[in-house]
């Protein structure tokens, strides 16, 4: 039976929402106190999804120690203690968490093998947070 | 459609071993979890029914139906148990989060009267959850 494996990380890293295509006034009334230009920083909560059948040896879906040892070389490095906006992927874009979600979708799908990458959700406070399973539809919650 | 989930949880220990692997591949693929004397984890249990809303009850479900079934069916077969010994699933596949969800969807399928059986979720810890949904 195909399962999906879900693990929890966190990093803490700042942000501030601001966009080139706005005039001051527009990206004031969009983003609020999250304009401010000295940025501000949340402790993110992200989840990755990953499915697949157990393998018969193992029982797993893929060995977690190998997921997180990914995360340790790619996402950490990267991540923890940031600032988004000097990070190239959001060089053009801004760095909303639904923007955050994409990227880290695209580098779990992309860069780890062992499993398929099925869906990241991202909390970025405990009030609010975001999914992203490619351009596809959510099928299963 | 609307969808019920009910929570459980359960105490086990367990360990992982495959018997067909050499020492040194167990110790590799399972690290700490390949001590012989096991470890617990407190397991979280959800599981989720889907259904019409009757229109007398105004359920899905009866959750004390939901409830009686889990804890027949599952929990007292598992809390505060060792997964490798006591409980038939795991006699020749390895207890991980993985299989005991799969497990568990197996109990439960076919025993909820009126409900379909959605999903079956199991935390083994806050940071580490198995989602199954009947899937080949």
């Amino acid at each position: 039976m195909k399962a999906y494996l879900t693990r929890r990380y966190k990093f803490s890293a700042s942000h501030r929402l601001h966009s080139a295509h706005f005039s001051e006034e527009q990206n004031q009334a969009t983003y609020g106190k999250c304009n401010n230009p000295h940025g501000h920083g949340h402790n993110y909560k992200v989840e990755v999804t990953v499915s697949g059948r157990p393998d018969r040896d193992t029982g797993m879906v893929c060995n977690l120690a190998d997921l997180d040892d990914f995360v340790d070389r790619v996402i950490m490095p990267k991540f923890e203690l940031s600032n988004l906006n000097e990070l190239e992927a959001f060089r053009n874009i801004v760095p909303t968490t639904e923007n955050l979600s994409r990227e880290l979708f695209h580098l779990f799908h992309d860069g780890f093998e062992l499993a398929q990458v099925e869906k990241i959700r991202i909390e970025e406070t405990m009030m609010n947070s975001f999914e992203y399973a490619g351009e596809r539809e959510l099928e299963r919650r | 459609m609307v969808y019920l989930t009910r929570r459980a949880e359960f105490s086990a220990s367990h360990f992982y071993h495959n018997p067909k692997l050499s020492p040194e591949e167990n110790q590799r693929i399972f690290g700490k979890c390949n001590n012989p004397q096991g470890h617990g984890h407190n397991y979280t249990l959800e599981v989720t029914v889907a259904g019409e809303v009757d229109e007398r009850s105004g359920f899905v479900m009866d959750l004390k139906l939901l409830k009686d079934i889990m804890n027949r069916e599952v929990i007292e077969g598992m809390d505060h148990r060792h997964l490798n010994k006591e409980v038939p699933e795991f006699r020749d596949k390895l207890p991980t989060t993985e299989n005991l969800a799969i497990a568990i969807w197996d109990r439960l399928a076919g025993k909820l009267r009126g409900a379909k059986l959605h999903r079956v979720r199991v935390y083994e810890t806050d940071d580490l959850f198995v989602d199954v949904y009947g899937e080949a």
